[in-house]
């Protein structure tokens, strides 16, 4: 029998993004004995990513109110987002900003010294009435910065950091309660147990399943896989929000600031097409609107370029200098990416695979939730997942840009307190960690390092990348998913029999890419079968065969779909759960068909 | 320099920007193994920037005031202009 050995903490955190470093601060402060572990150097967390800004209804432009930000949020997800986490969030938000101020956070100013706000897509005032704006931006560095300002505070916390460990597995004990995490120095590829009085899983997105994606290569969404393979349900994995605008080819992101500042898409013949789909908001309705009429405008012959495959964003009739001040990094991006000097000539660009709205179910306390099998849900002991790993829900079936940073900062909090009050008040003792849990660890390991005449990581990979793209992409179709359904689990008999020719122990790349990789099949699994059964269109996912009529708006049919999807690994097993329409202090915001 | 510390340079090369990942895969692909022990110094110390900084050089938004990153970093830029896809 394999011991391994063992470290102890009140709370292991698996990721230093801005959700796992705003959780660990929390924890820290309050006296817990806190380890955060990462894959990378917690300010290269893929939060660096994020240049457009975090929303808060601070009214430092113009009037707003949280309760506008709710009903856009709630309108953004096509009334698939839980109303009760969303009215939670928006209220939190000004306060989670001004928070983060203090911190050091350094925001774009107004002149009178208050926070710079900028619009963005789906943001708009009185209840959808006209843009407003609420996002508030660190330069082009909005990300990087508060991972700078969150990481510090943290080692002030005596936050511990185990930076260059990957988490393999999640342990359980026999009722379900959670005790650590399995876990591995890439360094010297020891196999350590982190056990803890509660875990909290921050480890991002998982945006690499898809060919064309806006992620850099880290988001493998290792948390969602550890999850499945514990037993733990994934809610609505098959709401994947594609980018509208990511350059074409390459995949790197122009961000929606663009068109905050008078960005505009054309098609082949120049014409500004955004006005025929959202009369109003335009160019800055929310982004599945955008990202479906642009491939519209492309499935029907009126894209860009030889191979007619892209629409163009404009910005060439903005002042330089506000290109060069307000969009610093955009053209940089578009030279180097795209080939194209925007001061000079719009930027190509397509839909981009960029964000998943579904995740490890928690509620608004950041607690992890499961069906019991008696038609409750109930909360998993000590486990707890905050940021885009997580599925609160507050993105529904559509995120809002700059709602991510934003859910980071008041869930990693909101998952912070509620871990505490359950060290605090509910843990007596650490239990014996189960001799099978380590072994279900092992044993895959041991198959990877084992394997001969297998599957190079490589191809398995890019059959799933391209399996996803092409069957599950931003428009859908029965035939195609169901046949996606099969590919993906052929695909997954191939991740199965991986093999690496690299056996060393340091840093052994190819190692941690398989084991990966092994995450990133599970994801696929649950987008891909959750995409097929759901037979209408909400928010980013769009089918082609779910009709238009008025009882089922651009194809949403809440009588038989307004529910949580749950995708159960065992079996490919789906099951259900309803929508909570019950905000905590507001009254519903009824269900509408959506339009901009 | 042994090939522990090439793997622990490879994995490093690992950003949280996707415009890095781009760069740095075609250039571990690439250019890499036939670096000289100095030159792999200098793309250690490399690594060691912020991405959004590393980011602004590799563009050649910004130039780097060590002198020892100016050969480098003209090499990783020749990567960035090339669009091929990864
Ligand atoms: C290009 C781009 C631009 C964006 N811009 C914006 C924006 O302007 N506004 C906005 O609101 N949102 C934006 N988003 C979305 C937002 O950036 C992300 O959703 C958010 O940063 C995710 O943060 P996180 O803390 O959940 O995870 P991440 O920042 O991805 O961090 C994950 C952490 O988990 C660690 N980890 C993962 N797996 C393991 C493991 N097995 N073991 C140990 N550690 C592990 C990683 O090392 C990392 O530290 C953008 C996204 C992209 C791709």
């Amino acid at each position: 029998m394999a011991k391994l050995a063992k470290r102890t903490f009140d709370a292991v955190v698996v990721g230093a993004g801005g959700a796992g470093l705003r959780a660990a601060l929390q924890l820290s402060e309050a006296g817990l004995k806190t380890a955060v572990l990462s894959k990378v150097f917690p300010t290269r967390s893929h939060t660096v990513a994020a240049q457009g800004g975090v929303s808060a209804s601070l009214g430092n432009s113009e009037p707003d109110h949280w309760h506008w930000h709710m009903y856009d949020t709630v309108k953004g997800s096509d009334w698939l987002g839980d109303q009760d986490a969303i009215e939670f969030m928006c209220r939190a938000a000004p306060q989670a900003v001004i928070e983060l101020e203090h911190f050091g956070m350094p925001f774009d100013r107004n002149d009178d010294g208050t926070i710079y706000q900028r619009p963005f897509g789906g943001h708009m005032s009185n209840f959808g009435e006209k843009p407003v704006r609420r996002a508030c931006a660190a330069a082009d560095r909005t990300g990087h910065a508060m991972l700078h300002a969150l990481y510090q505070r943290n080692v002030r916390a005596n936050t511990q950091f185990f930076v260059e460990w990957m988490a393999l597995d999640m342990i359980r004990d026999a009722e379900g309660k959670v005790l650590g995490v399995i876990a591995m120095e890439m360094e010297t590829a020891e196999i350590v147990i982190f056990q803890a009085k509660a875990t909290l899983f921050a480890t991002g997105g998982a945006g690499r399943i898809y060919y064309s994606s806006t992620n850099a290569f880290i988001n493998t969404g290792d948390g969602l896989g550890m999850a499945a393979r514990a037993g733990i349900p994934l809610e609505d994995m098959e709401f994947w929000q594609f980018h509208p605008t990511g350059v074409a080819g390459a995949g790197v992101l122009i961000t929606e600031g663009v068109r905050g500042e008078g960005g505009i898409l054309r098609n082949a013949s120049g014409e500004r097409f955004m006005e025929r789909y959202a009369p109003v908001a335009k160019d800055l309705a929310s982004r599945d609107v955008v990202s479906r009429a642009m491939v519209t405008e492309i499935n029907e012959g009126r894209g860009c370029g030889a191979g007619k495959d892209h629409v163009l964003l404009d910005i060439t009739h903005l002042d330089p200098e506000v290109i060069k001040h307000r969009l610093p990094g955009i053209r940089e991006i578009s030279i180097k990416f795209a080939g194209v000097d925007p001061i000079k000539a719009p930027i190509p660009v397509v839909p981009t695979c960029h964000y998943q709205m579904g995740g490890i179910p928690t509620n608004y306390h950041g607690e992890v939730v499961v069906p019991d099998g008696a038609g409750n849900h109930v909360v998993v002991p000590g486990f707890y997942a905050a940021g885009e790993v997580a599925c609160a829900s507050v993105h529904g079936a559509n995120r809002l840009g700059t709602n991510s940073l934003l859910d980071l900062l008041v869930f990693g909090k909101s998952a912070g307190d509620s871990l505490i009050k359950y060290v605090k008040g509910e843990v007596r003792s650490m239990p014996e960690i189960p001799q099978s849990e380590i072994d279900r660890t092992l044993a895959r390991v041991d198959r990877l390092n084992n394997q001969t005449n297998g599957v190079e990581v490589n191809d398995a990979r890019l059959a799933m990348q391209r399996t996803m793209q092409a069957h599950c992409g931003v428009f859908r179709f029965k035939d195609m998913l169901k046949q996606g359904v099969e590919k993906i689990l052929e695909v997954e008999k191939m991740v199965q029999k991986t093999q690496i020719k690299d056996k060393s122990k340091v840093f052994n790349t190819a190692r941690i890419e398989a084991l990966e990789l092994d995450n990133l099949i599970e994801v696929a699994k649950a987008t891909m079968i959750s995409a097929e059964a759901r037979t209408e269109s909400r928010g980013a996912h769009v089918r082609d065969d779910a009709p238009d009529t008025p009882a089922t708006p651009n194809g949403r049919d809440d009588a038989n779909w307004l529910k949580h999807t749950l995708w159960h690994r065992e079996g490919n097993k789906l099951e259900y759960k309803p929508v909570n329409l019950t905000p905590l202090t507001v009254e519903t915001i009824e269900l509408k068909a959506r339009s901009y | 320099m042994d090939e522990a510390e090439k793997n622990r340079l490879r994995w490093r090369s690992r950003r949280g920007l996707l415009e890095l990942d781009l760069v740095f895969s075609r250039f571990l692909q690439h250019e890499f193994d036939s670096l000289s022990d100095a030159e792999f110094e200098i793309y250690q110390d490399l690594l060691l920037l912020p991405d959004n900084d590393l980011l602004d050089l590799v563009d050649g938004k910004t130039e780097s005031k060590d002198e020892r990153f100016v050969p480098m970093l003209a090499r990783l830029r020749s990567w960035n202009n090339d669009k091929k896809q990864q």
